[in-house]
């Protein structure tokens, strides 16, 4: 079966104040129709550019290289009426925050059928009966009032269902989901999750899945990728990255986050802070912040290399770490070197400065 | 009352056999609107934090935990109920002067997004200066050094202090408002969403910091937060509130590792781990 998106080699520019500022580089990856795949990263990682050159949403002037194939065609070849029906009906987006994606002053009824009336024709009250379906798969079943609402009546949660409803209403094959739940509460964020999934699983969509937290990913996605500087670090199965993951920047983040069941004197905090890609140095743009990086890592950018069964590291030293990243620092068995490592709390953000 | 460098009284030392809590509100309320439009935001609530101790305050939006904090430093009036800190009578905002400063050295918050809440025309030294200016009188070379000092404190270097916020990432921008929030040497800090807006390798920082800091100062936190692996890590007791009333209350441990309540236990549930079926929990 071949894969419904193939992203190849994806490297992006933007012009910022005069000059071009590299945000991606080398991202490949493929999706399969039903699959889901997690981008997973922090701040300036690049997860959420990776979607917007895929819906072809780049600011203007962006140079990019590399290939998006969707279904076959070349995405970043689209003009026109192909690249308007790409948007309409190939891809949906979910966005973070569904108050900064909806008109306030237009009725939710407005939002949900202007598609179905200028992409579809569809005549305003077929369409108004389209919307009450909608609002239904999505678990809103009084819709009928809902449509005469508007978004600052309806709560966060209630308002993202909105929206996946909205995005739904072409039946897109691809659905590009960037942090849909971050902003939501815990108990809404699984039952939005909840109805993902089942659509999901209904329609047969494939989903990219944006979000910063590991745990989520692992609990939703097929894959995960993990994406550090504007490029993919770690790439494989979700439930094996947290028990085997191939690059110390992931299970760095796994170890810095506090869990639920049990508290630790102190947290294994990484030092210095994320990086964008054009602010990182030459070499593996995280080996400021590694405890396991030795001079080499700093000379040149590690390939994304296979370590078998599907799986990907860009680390140079993954096949010797493997197994002892998620070991403690003192119990890393001088794997590492462990120069100032957690314990100089108060000065480790300046290492990365 | 000027605080030298290393003569810090330990209070979380000497205030370890004292019985009176540092914090108590009773039966606090706060409604808002009236007639058929009253809003209860916060339903009677009831909670003590002792001395040099961490209270965690836990619920979804809407549950009144940030209506409660600002009923704490005074940005609200309750509509009943009691407000006791350090056995002064707050439960009225301050209206004189010397009120709002004598309120401001008991009671301090730091806000979720750090950028909203520092002044982005003021030196982030300027702007600890401007609070060990206002409450302790502080001049010149002594004031330059308190500033330094809380610097120090909160892992920020003198070039930092030279510096707008804008000049500085997330994690250092919090640590500003960490720092003002102390300059007032606050007998309780409000942390409120304090961490969540950051990333996770430098959320880890940030409580790091503020485990150090109430070793250190021995000053009381009341930490709001959504997130339950966040208030396990940080706090000894909590109230799970809901809907402006509190649930369940008890030691951290005890109220996530075995919760009395279903609406403790549906939030715990509902945080997403190995073997999560979403939507499923109810």
């Amino acid at each position: 079966m071949s894969a419904l998106l193939e992203v190849d080699g994806l490297s992006v520019q933007l012009p910022v104040a005069g000059e071009f500022r590299t945000v991606l580089q080398d991202v490949s990856f493929s999706l399969e129709a039903g699959q889901t795949l997690g981008l997973v990263g922090e701040s300036g990682s690049g997860k959420s550019m990776t979607v917007r050159s895929i819906a072809r949403l780049l600011p203007p002037g962006a140079r990019t290289t590399g290939s998006i194939r969707f279904d076959g065609a070349s995405v970043l070849d689209l003009r026109g009426d192909a690249l308007r029906k790409f948007r309409s009906r190939d891809v949906s987006m979910i966005f973070q925050d569904p108050r900064a994606h909806t008109n306030p002053v237009r009725k939710i009824g407005d939002f949900l059928t202007e598609a179905m009336r200028i992409n579809g024709k569809v005549p305003p009250r077929e369409a108004e009966r389209r919307a009450v379906e909608l609002l239904a798969e999505v678990g809103i079943h009084d819709g009928e009032r809902r449509l005469k609402q508007f978004p600052h009546e309806l709560s966060g949660g209630l308002l993202q269902r909105v929206m996946i409803a909205a995005s739904l209403a072409v039946k897109p094959r691809l659905i590009l989901a960037d942090e849909p739940t971050t902003a939501l509460d815990v108990t809404t964020q699984s039952e939005v999750m909840a109805i993902l999934a089942r659509l999901q699983r209904e329609y047969g969509m494939a989903m990219l899945f944006i979000t910063h937290d590991l745990e989520l990913a692992a609990a939703v996605c097929d894959r995960t990728v993990v994406m550090y500087a504007g490029a993919m670090v770690e790439h494989q199965d979700s439930s094996r990255l947290h028990t085997d993951p191939l690059h110390p920047y992931s299970a760095a983040l796994m170890q810095a986050r506090p869990e639920i069941d049990r508290r630790v004197p102190r947290l294994p905090a990484i030092p210095g802070h994320p990086t964008s890609a054009f602010e990182a140095p030459d070499g593996c743009a995280f080996a400021p912040r590694c405890r396991f990086a030795e001079d080499a890592c700093r000379a040149a950018l590690p390939p994304l290399e296979s370590m078998g069964d599907a799986a990907y590291s860009r680390c140079r030293r993954a096949a010797e770490l493997r197994g002892h990243l998620l070991a403690t620092a003192e119990h890393s068995g001088g794997l590492g070197d462990g120069a100032g490592v957690g314990d100089s709390a108060g000065l480790e953000e300046e290492v990365a400065r | 009352m000027i605080a030298a460098p290393g003569t810090e009284p330990t209070t979380a030392a000497s205030g370890a056999g004292r019985t009176e809590p540092i914090l108590a509100v009773d039966g606090l309320r706060k409604t808002f609107g009236r007639g058929r439009k009253e809003a209860v935001a916060v339903d009677g609530i009831s909670f003590e934090l002792h001395e040099g101790g961490s209270l965690g305050i836990v619920g979804e939006s809407g549950s009144g935990k940030t209506t409660t904090a600002r009923m704490l430093i005074g940005l609200e009036q309750p509509t009943a109920g009691r407000i006791l800190v350090d056995g002064s009578d707050l439960t009225r905002p301050a209206r004189r002067i010397k009120d709002l400063r004598a309120r401001g050295r008991l009671i301090q918050i730091v806000f979720q997004d750090p950028y909203t809440s520092l002044d982005r025309r003021q030196k982030v030294g300027d702007c600890l200066g401007e609070v060990v200016r206002l409450h302790f009188g502080l001049s010149g070379s002594a004031l330059n050094g308190r500033v330094r000092e809380l610097g120090e404190l909160v892992g920020l270097q003198e070039r930092q202090l030279r510096a707008l916020p804008r000049e500085l990432s997330g994690g250092q921008r919090q640590r500003v408002a960490i720092a003002r929030a102390l300059a007032a040497e606050p007998k309780i800090l409000i942390l409120d969403e304090a961490v969540s807006a950051l990333d996770v390798s430098i959320q880890a920082q940030i409580l790091n910091l503020l485990a150090d800091i109430r070793e250190q100062r021995g000053v009381s936190y009341v930490f709001i937060s959504h997130d339950l692996a966040v208030i396990r890590q940080i706090t000894d007791t909590a109230i799970v509130m809901r809907h402006g009333q509190v649930v369940e209350q008890g030691q951290t441990a005890n109220v996530l590792d075995s919760p009395q309540d279903p609406y403790t236990r549906l939030l715990r549930d509902s945080v997403p781990h190995a073997g999560w079926q979403p939507g499923t929990v109810k």
